[in-house]
């Protein structure tokens, strides 16, 4: 009973249309005008250099503040103010020390996560006696907060470079592994017949095959550990170092000195922004194959 | 390619009771076939007839199925499958290429491209195919290898009516250039009609019918004379004219 009534509804809405077609017949042009192209659901064309807008917005807010004198300079310096305090610390040799230090800990870190996320991927993804070993561990280890090693890091490597650099490891193999493994596990088994079909070794069929296929999701992963690279440093610099961008921090905040602490911030988000676009950049090119939303 | 005297002997495929079975289901229940060298055979059966499974016995894809008798096959086997498989991460032609080696791989990649109509596209990205460029691309890699066996799986079954006929225009004429032996899977009585020399059918795991075609090619859907294999092949399917 309920469709025969639907069915008469859809009738004579179908012939109203019809008969207001009908009364537009005598306006050919208002009618093909009428009739639009269907919504575009894609959100259309990139607007040029589209990552800098809203920081730049941002920062030209805070400049009208400041100059106004709606800011309380103890709490938030004026941008100028942060940037000659940059100009200063760079010159007088504190800056470039701190920020070598910061950066050497967060490449070393980042280095070893990388390689050692990847390998065990592979070594997971391409043996089952490897997935036997590693898959669980590794997923043992991310139930365990990494910033909560700390201590027992401490215990064991000594306050030195070497724990930091453990736990920058520690906190980036976590996410390239993971997603580089479920991309080696998700290979499509059309694939993996094709290689067959066309007698590829196991070698090339690696290379050729489960590679590339893994790259995407291990891009993810990649893009990942490099943010956690730079939160693993903001953290250890902060609570446990006596050199480098955090301990410069945490020595400002003592003396109150706002604008420093401005400036560590503002060299963090640099280093995260630039690490962050060559990744991208690097994976633009590398799946140059992919054609997506976002392309 | 020159005359192999000893392929007229020798078939190029021959099955000796095989029998396939999944989880106690027989779905190959002792099948004795052998198929001449050079030869063009379409293989028919319903959905889950075993065709799909006979065809990767063949093709040495049965890895962990249960399963009896003897299978000789060449060494050189392509197979073409439903979906192109093109890997979207490798060109045209180094999808063509896979698998193959030699100096003159390159160029024979490039040769059998512009054999299926898709040379100057060597460059493109498979995302930039359409469906039938895709499968052309698919059966110019099964062709660079100079397959003494072609399989092929339901290899015209995803594309439009239209795409269809000239595929398969474009399979028997390569068939007549290289000579491999064909055996195509399909559901469609007619598209194993028009290209097969013979058509087998595939009913409960053994060969219900073995039917050999003798009109001369290229054939069309039209000529009356096929009609009557059409009404065997169709009986053989347990499908009767009136209800078609």
């Amino acid at each position: 009973m309920t469709t025969s009534a639907t069915e008469k509804s859809t009738t004579t809405a179908a012939t109203a249309t019809a008969q207001s077609a009908g009364a537009d017949a005598g306006a050919p042009a208002t009618a093909r005008t009428a009739r639009r192209g269907r919504r575009a659901l894609s959100p259309g064309k990139r607007l040029p250099a589209a990552r800098l807008v809203g920081p730049l917005v941002l920062l030209a807010l805070w400049a009208a503040a400041s100059a106004a004198g709606r800011l309380d300079p103890g709490a938030i310096p004026a941008p100028w103010t942060v940037l000659k305090t940059a100009g200063h610390l760079w010159t007088d040799g504190t800056l470039p020390t701190d920020v070598a230090t910061s950066l050497r800990r967060a490449a070393y870190g980042f280095a070893i996560g990388l390689g050692a996320g990847v390998l065990l991927a592979l070594a997971a993804g391409l043996s089952r006696t490897g997935e036997a070993l590693i898959d669980g561990t590794v997923n043992l280890n991310r139930a365990i907060p990494t910033l909560g090693l700390i201590p027992l890091f401490i215990l064991w490597l000594g306050i030195g470079e070497t724990f930091k650099v453990a736990i920058i490891a520690i906190v980036v193999y976590i996410p390239v592994y993971l997603n580089t493994h479920a991309a080696l596990a998700g290979i499509d088994t059309r694939f993996v017949e094709l290689a067959e079909v066309q007698g590829l070794s196991r070698y090339r069929f690696i290379r050729q095959i489960v590679i590339p296929g893994a790259l995407p999701g291990f891009f993810v992963g990649l893009r990942l550990g490099v943010t956690g690279s730079w939160l693993g440093l903001v953290v250890l610099e902060q609570i446990n170092a006596t050199s480098g961008l955090g301990y410069m921090m945490f020595q400002a905040q003592n003396y109150g000195q706002t604008d420093v602490i401005l400036v560590g911030l503002l060299v963090y988000g640099v280093f995260g922004l630039v690490s962050d676009s060559v990744v991208r950049l690097i994976e633009r090119r590398v799946l140059s194959w992919r054609r997506t939303l976002s392309s | 390619m020159a005359p192999h005297t000893e392929q007229l002997t020798r078939p190029a495929v021959r099955l000796t009771g095989l029998t396939r079975s999944f989880e106690g289901r027989t779905v190959l229940d002792g099948i004795d076939l052998d198929l001449p060298a050079g030869s063009f055979t379409a293989l028919l059966g319903h959905s889950g007839s075993g065709k799909s499974t006979l065809l990767r016995a063949i093709a040495g894809l049965d890895h962990r199925v249960t399963g009896s008798g003897e299978l000789e096959a060449p060494d050189r086997v392509s197979v073409v499958f439903q979906d192109s498989r093109l890997l979207p991460w490798r060109r045209v032609l180094d999808n063509v290429l896979l698998g193959t080696d030699g100096k003159d791989a390159a160029a024979r990649g490039r040769a059998a491209l512009a054999e299926v109509g898709l040379g100057g596209r060597e460059r493109a990205w498979p995302s930039e195919l359409s469906g039938g460029e895709a499968q052309r691309a698919a059966l110019a890699r099964s062709l660079v290898r100079e397959p003494e066996l072609l399989l092929a799986d339901e290899p015209f079954g995803a594309l439009d009516a239209l795409t269809r006929i000239r595929m398969h225009g474009l399979l028997r004429e390569l068939w007549q250039r290289h000579r491999p032996s064909v055996l195509l899977v399909t559901h469609d009585v007619d598209e194993a009609i028009v290209l097969a020399d013979r058509v087998l059918v595939l009913d409960n795991g053994r060969i219900g019918l073995d039917l050999t075609i003798d009109r001369p090619h290229p054939r069309s859907y039209r000529d009356p004379l096929l009609g009557e294999y059409r009404e065997r092949l169709l009986a053989a399917l347990g499908v009767t004219e009136d209800l078609a």
